[in-house]
């Protein structure tokens, strides 16, 4: 799908728009222009991308400045905010360029960077100040009085470290005023986020500063006086975390008083991210709405189900991870479900919809269609014609159109997705 | 002035032994606030150890420099009026809740910035400067050249491990336990604090054995290598370094005594008259002696340069 094609999308699907911290933000991460489409197209009220420089997934789809401009736009027409990660540890080779930088993000309408280094704090503060400086998640702030010395030094956000549990939130809130950010959902450091440079002893590739190769995920044996501690058969020692997800504890997060639920996962796909922010977008919106009347609703941990590929667990808000909180089984499984469509077009005349291929797809198939606010449906794929007219027996090439009958009217940005087998 | 040759202490007879063999100055400390200390020295025995090390000559530190919780600040300005009250020459911090704390129970503590890996650049340090802190130390991973331009950019003092174990990965899950769990083992295998014997082994590197522990503040994992600058201790002292750390962490007390001797060799020398240096193989030849056949003692970051 052409960029203008999502754009009009957009625009015929315009929700409210949100007033900032009416209700916590809904954070999503943005691997890429097409991603952010989607992060906002599905409910965040806010995304956060990486640019060229000074972020730490170097191997992430980045954003140029003009693609950054065109998601501030799109963002703009929902109410929504883009964010940019110049969250690195910089080093002296770092330091030169990095206020030319910020004021072009600034240019660009960024409305805030998130940034560790207080090098990059400085400079921002001083030579960017229409940008809003969000502390990174990798300064670990995890107490109140370091929470207030970076309210004193002028910033109105601090991402705490992901240590932190829901009562130490609540005794940060009660002692500082100040916006916190708390990540909700996704991939975690085992370690204290900045405090690991495995990757920079096994690979010269520097962690802190985009290089990070998962070493934390890697298989060792634990040694005990010279004997391994593992006998034939055992699973080996890890540091790897199952991923967090707090869709079950919403009311609580926000009772805590977090201004921001961010989610993990620029280099994860379109898919991942529509389903994740939908599902969370429905509970904040529910809880907001009627806090008596609110219950968790059994398809948003579904949904989250269908887009996770790791075991999840609830981190360090209500104790601190043990043994069930690891991940020791050989892991990586494919997430159940994937993306095989998206669709760009729905006449209503003719209940014919227009799609565009992701993955390969052919009648008979069982499929879900879904779309913001939790719609969704399942049918299986009847015909299917290309943009000639002419019949299909595959889907088979990357971002072919194709044309068929849903059971249901159908919305552009609404996604269909396949079962794995 | 004279670089500063520096190690830590977990124990006044210790510090004792490491200031005979050369130490200038010594971080002490507890567990309590001190994150990978060889030792505690709790704070009613802080005044007897600041008087030892002066009464020696040497300086002493106080590390301060965990990452705190709320549940722990309610003790330390307490902590920081019992150090100072010790006469400690400094204190090492890294969580910016000290900064406030000094200012107000301790006011005018010296302070030495310690961010551990994340201590990567002058604009950084020289915030910390405009703080307070009158030292910056810097990440293991720095090379040459970094140090060089880091420590011309700064008004502050700059400290630089040179020989020893680094800290690689720290985390406040408790793994190990969490692992003998998932095994079905006693977890009381365990001692807690820095142990000999417990190492890990990555399934494709099997000749490098990263030392592993677990304490009150969590899970510490050490590099495989020993750094050992001892033959570049020139380049380090004309790029103006002002202070040298040797970690003794994991480390026999004679080890450290020996490795000490041969830095304090290598400054005096350098320091007398650098025109007229060279390097002394045999201090060299007394540390490899006594190191671990299965630890390689490497330059560490100091000639690599990083990708990302």
């Amino acid at each position: 799908m052409s960029s203008a094609n999502i754009e009009t999308a957009g625009r015929a699907r315009r929700p409210l728009r949100r007033h900032r911290l009416d209700k916590p933000e809904l954070l999503a991460p943005a691997g890429s222009l097409e991603k952010l489409k989607f992060a906002v197209h599905y409910g965040a009220d806010a995304v956060y991308i990486g640019g060229q420089k000074y972020g730490l997934r170097s191997n992430a789809d980045n954003f140029s400045f003009e693609e950054m401009r065109e998601g501030v736009a799109f963002a703009a027409q929902y109410g929504a905010k883009v964010f940019v990660a110049t969250n690195i540890y910089a080093h002296q080779e770092d330091l030169e360029g990095i206020a030319d930088y910020l004021k072009q993000l600034e240019a660009a309408g960024i409305a805030a960077i998130i940034a560790a280094d207080p090098a990059i704090v400085e400079i921002a503060m001083r030579e960017a100040p229409g940008l809003e400086v969000h502390l990174s998640t990798q300064q670990s702030t995890m107490n109140w009085q370091a929470v207030r010395f970076w309210k004193e030094e002028g910033l109105p956000r601090v991402v705490l470290a992901r240590e932190t549990s829901l009562e130490e939130i609540r005794e940060m809130k009660s002692n500082v005023d100040i916006e916190l950010e708390v990540f909700i959902h996704g991939a975690m450091c085992s370690s204290v986020s900045g405090r690991c440079v495995l990757s920079n002893h096994f690979t010269d590739r520097d962690s802190n500063r985009g290089g990070c190769c998962q070493s934390c995920r890697w298989m060792y044996d634990l040694h005990l006086d010279a004997s391994p501690t593992a006998d034939a058969g055992d699973n080996p020692f890890t540091m790897g975390s199952k991923d967090l997800c707090m869709i079950q504890h919403i009311p609580d997060l926000i009772d805590a008083g977090v201004d921001s639920f961010k989610i993990e996962g620029r280099m994860k796909s379109i898919h991942y991210v529509a389903s994740v922010v939908n599902a969370y977008r429905q509970a904040i919106d529910a809880y907001m709405a009627d806090p008596e009347g609110y219950h968790l609703r059994p398809e948003w941990v579904s949904e989250i189900g269908k887009a996770a590929n790791r075991p999840l667990n609830t981190g360090f808000f209500y104790s601190t991870p043990g043994a069930g909180e690891h991940i020791y089984e050989p892991e990586e499984k494919p997430a159940p479900y994937d993306f095989a469509a998206v669709v760009t077009d729905y006449d209503t005349a003719s209940g014919i919809a227009t799609i565009q291929q992701r993955s390969p797809f052919r009648p008979g198939m069982e499929v879900e269609f879904i779309g913001p606010g939790g719609r969704s449906f399942h049918q299986t794929l009847g015909e299917l014609e290309n943009d000639l007219g002419q019949k299909v027996d595959v889907a088979r090439h990357p971002l072919q159109t194709i044309r068929l009958r849903t059971e249901k009217p159908v919305f552009p940005l609404d996604i269909m997705r396949k079962k794995m087998l | 002035m004279k670089p500063e040759l520096m190690t830590a202490a977990g124990s006044i007879a210790q510090m004792e032994r490491y200031v005979a063999a050369g130490a200038d100055a010594v971080l002490i400390g507890e567990p309590r606030y001190g994150a990978r200390l060889p030792g505690a020295i709790p704070e009613d025995q802080l005044k007897e150890a600041v008087s030892r090390a002066h009464e020696l000559g040497a300086k002493a530190y106080v590390a301060v420099n965990k990452l705190l919780r709320n549940h722990e600040l309610s003790g330390l300005p307490g902590y920081l009026r019992a150090v100072r009250e010790a006469g400690a020459d400094a204190i090492v911090f890294g969580d910016p809740a000290v900064l406030l704390n000094v200012k107000e129970a301790a006011p005018g503590l010296p302070l030495h910035w310690n961010a551990e890996m994340t201590g990567t650049n002058s604009a950084a340090a020289s915030y910390w400067a405009r703080k307070g802190a009158t030292r910056a130390v810097l990440a293991r991973e720095l090379n040459e050249e970094e140090i060089a331009s880091f420590k011309a950019s700064v008004q502050m003092e700059v400290q630089v491990q040179v020989h020893g174990m680094t800290n690689i990965y720290h985390s406040q899950r408790n793994l190990l336990q969490s692992y003998m769990e998932h095994l079905g083992r006693e977890a009381r295998l365990l001692d807690l604090g820095p142990a000999e014997g417990l190492f890990l082994v990555e399934s494709e590197r099997p000749d490098e054995r990263l030392p592993v522990y677990e304490d009150e503040n969590g899970t510490h994992v050490m590099s495989a290598d020993d750094i050992c600058l001892l033959e570049a201790i020139p380049e380090l002292l004309s790029a103006g370094v002002d202070s040298l750390y040797v970690e003794p962490l994991l480390k026999s007390d004679a080890y450290n005594e020996t490795a000490l001797q041969g830095y304090r060799k290598a400054v005096d020398a350098w320091s007398a008259d650098p025109s007229a240096y060279e390097f002394d193989e045999g201090a060299l030849e007394a540390i490899r002696a006594l190191q671990d056949p299965r630890r390689e003692l490497s330059f560490g970051f100091l000639y690599k340069e990083q990708v990302y």
